[in-house]
């Protein structure tokens, strides 16, 4: 019975070098994220209702769908906020989703910005990007050790990416609308992420302002894959190759966006509204 | 390394160097200034800004968790009188024979109880050690284990506060039987020295106020070192928005445990330095109102300012003990007032008059 243990093509758990989660990352088969049959239910309401998604690996996607169509609920669900009560997501093909927590997922390369931009206000933008810089996120490493160089290269990268370098010093309270969702993309850039899911990046920009976004996301997708959430329709059609209609809890239609368009199913649930 | 702490800390080092004159000048002018001199500091005002300092400690531990942190804790008065109540037992050991019953082996109001052997909670604190690592466990494990469960349920805001409301006030509860072994409502008093110092003797009172004003400065400058240091700037951003931080991938609950058992910690520290200089620990210490007071003199000088909560303490508690001389029943109208005040018009306290633009950054 000693056999197995001598088998030569067996590596045992113990000896198994620890996986850190960038490296468990799996695109091989094509998606970055894969949910299906997402069911959530909020007192008898379902938010979603056996939703199927799935993204490929350097998608840029957009996602619309009228109000509570389900689509804060879906970010909830991909970044663990909400678990959901039925159903399965994974981040590539090897990492499960619905056993982690917020800062679990974070840290395996899933980036969330918020609908109302939400930045650390108090404290410099070099500061909030140094926040947010990949690494431990432990508390005695936070207490002991200092920037390393790489991270302070990446707050220098990121801020010229985001174009805040000339308000660099500012904090980040005294920012313009606009200045406050690039501020918030660029610490989710900071944090390395593979995936980006944008909760309306867009809202409140001028259209100078959204132009250069649009060229920040298309600049991004192909590295990153990016989900967008978004109402202006415009801003989808700039940059959108695929979309996705979410009605009432599920995908209704899937295409380009010229067939989303046309799609009556579509034109008399969202766009005909 | 210590210096660059203090770059951007005018008023920390103007603080700094005022507990270092203090402690320069106080036992001079108390031990060896004649006390028919006017320059002569009597023992009673050595006491007294013994107390305060004790008082500015407890204040920069409360800040730490509010004005950094964003937790308001109502119930910090909890932890400065465990820590005081650690060090109320190693001074009860101390008496001796000399209490009113003369029983070597128990205080007197165990004897009073009719009980006949020290219970298994009073073992080891005839020693001084252990006392002192009593005074930082206790409040720390109490912290831990009760942030441990709220913070990892995600209680916060006005929850949060009212549940640190009522530990303080179950603990007051529990601490006013008899039963507990904590001398019931009279707490624990009539002590007599401390490692073999007459606690009555001036030169005890003196040096219990320098080792009052370095622990402040110790306190202060740890404080500084943590608020500056990349933990500081990450518990800002939990104070400020939560759920980026999380999403950003942090353990919101860690950081919130740790810095609200450290900042019990200290509180701890407060109420033993506290205690000897009073000469009595009793249930009254854990009533809700202190916790709120503290919370008042943080909020007056300034909280998010570890100098501004340490001023706020020490000036408060100088107008409580002018004001209370003179209009005793005026004093609680008087403090509501400040509050107000200082909550409507001055939102960051003194301090926030002094400081300029610069920022936490």
């Amino acid at each position: 019975m000693k056999e197995p243990l001598l088998k030569r093509d067996r590596v045992y758990d113990f000896l198994a070098p620890v996986v850190i989660p960038e490296a468990l990352l799996d695109t091989r088969h094509g998606p970055i994220l894969y949910l299906e049959d997402i069911t959530v239910t909020f007192d008898g309401f379902k938010a979603l209702n056996n939703l199927n998604l799935t993204i490929g690996d350097g998608e840029l996607r957009c996602i619309i769908g009228a109000n509570g169509a389900g689509k804060t609920t879906m970010m909830d669900v991909i970044t663990g906020r909400t678990r959901p009560d039925y159903g399965s997501a994974w981040f590539g093909s090897r990492i499960n989703l619905l056993g982690m927590d917020e800062p679990a997922i974070a840290a395996a390369g899933i980036g969330r910005k918020f609908q109302k931009p939400t930045v650390f206000e108090n404290l410099s933008v070099q500061g909030n990007l140094e926040l947010a810089a990949a690494g431990n996120k432990g508390v005695w490493r936070m207490l002991s050790a200092p920037l390393s160089a790489e991270q302070r290269d990446a707050v220098n990268e990121v801020l010229s990416l985001v174009n805040l370098q000339a308000v660099a010093a500012h904090v980040a309270g005294t920012l313009s609308h606009g200045q406050k969702q690039w501020l918030e993309i660029g610490m989710l850039l900071m944090q390395r992420p593979r995936l980006l899911l944008l909760d309306e990046p867009v809202a409140g920009m001028t259209s100078a302002e959204i132009e250069r976004t649009t060229e920040l996301l298309l600049e991004l997708a192909g590295t990153h894959s990016v989900v967008v959430v978004e109402h202006d329709m415009e801003f989808v059609r700039s940059i959108a190759r695929r979309v996705t209609v979410l009605h009432e809890g599920s995908v209704l239609v899937e295409g380009k966006m010229q067939d989303i368009q046309n799609d009556p199913s579509v034109i008399e649930v969202y766009l005909g509204e | 390394m210590l210096m660059r702490l203090f770059d951007s800390d005018r008023a920390g080092s103007v603080m700094l160097t005022l507990l270092a004159l203090l402690i320069a000048v106080v036992p001079v002018a108390n031990l060896l200034v004649p006390p028919e001199s006017s320059l002569h500091l009597s023992t009673y005002t050595v006491t007294l800004l013994g107390k305060y300092l004790c008082y500015a400690i407890l204040a920069i531990a409360l800040d730490l968790v509010w004005g950094y942190c964003g937790v308001l804790s109502l119930g910090h008065g909890a932890f400065f009188a465990l820590g005081g109540y650690a060090m109320g037992m190693y001074l009860m050991r101390q008496i001796g024979e000399r209490g009113v019953y003369g029983n070597p082996e128990l205080p007197d109001f165990m004897v009073f109880l009719d009980w006949q052997a020290l219970p298994w909670y009073w073992q080891g604190f005839d020693h001084f050690w252990f006392a002192l690592v009593m005074v930082a466990l206790v409040p720390g494990l109490l912290a831990f284990v009760f942030g441990w469960l709220a913070f990892r349920s995600r209680v916060t805001g006005v929850y949060l506060s009212i549940i640190t409301q009522a530990l303080t006030y179950a603990l007051m509860l529990a601490f006013f039987r008899n039963e507990m072994g904590f001398g019931g409502n009279n707490g624990l008093t009539d002590f007599k020295d401390l490692l073999g110092f007459d606690l009555q003797a001036g030169s005890t009172r003196v040096a219990l106020f320098v080792v009052s004003a370095v622990s402040l400065a110790v306190v202060y400058v740890s404080c500084r070192a943590i608020v500056n240091s990349r933990l500081g700037r990450a518990v800002v951003a939990i104070r400020d928005a939560e759920d980026r931080a999380r999403f950003l991938g942090y353990r919101v609950h860690y950081f919130k445990l740790w810095v609200f058992t450290f900042s019990a910690v200290l509180a701890g520290i407060a109420g033993a330095l506290y205690v000897p200089q009073v000469g009595i620990i009793n249930p009254s210490e854990f009533q809700p109102l202190n916790s709120i007071e503290l919370v008042i003199w943080v909020a007056i000088g300034g909280r998010g300012t570890l100098w501004g909560a340490a001023g706020g303490a020490v000036l408060v508690n100088y107008a409580k003990t002018s004001f209370t001389a003179v209009l005793p029943e005026v004093w609680l109208f008087a403090l509501g007032g400040l509050f107000i005040v200082s909550t409507l018009l001055l939102p960051r306290g003194l301090a926030g008059l002094f400081k300029r633009s610069k920022d936490a950054s």
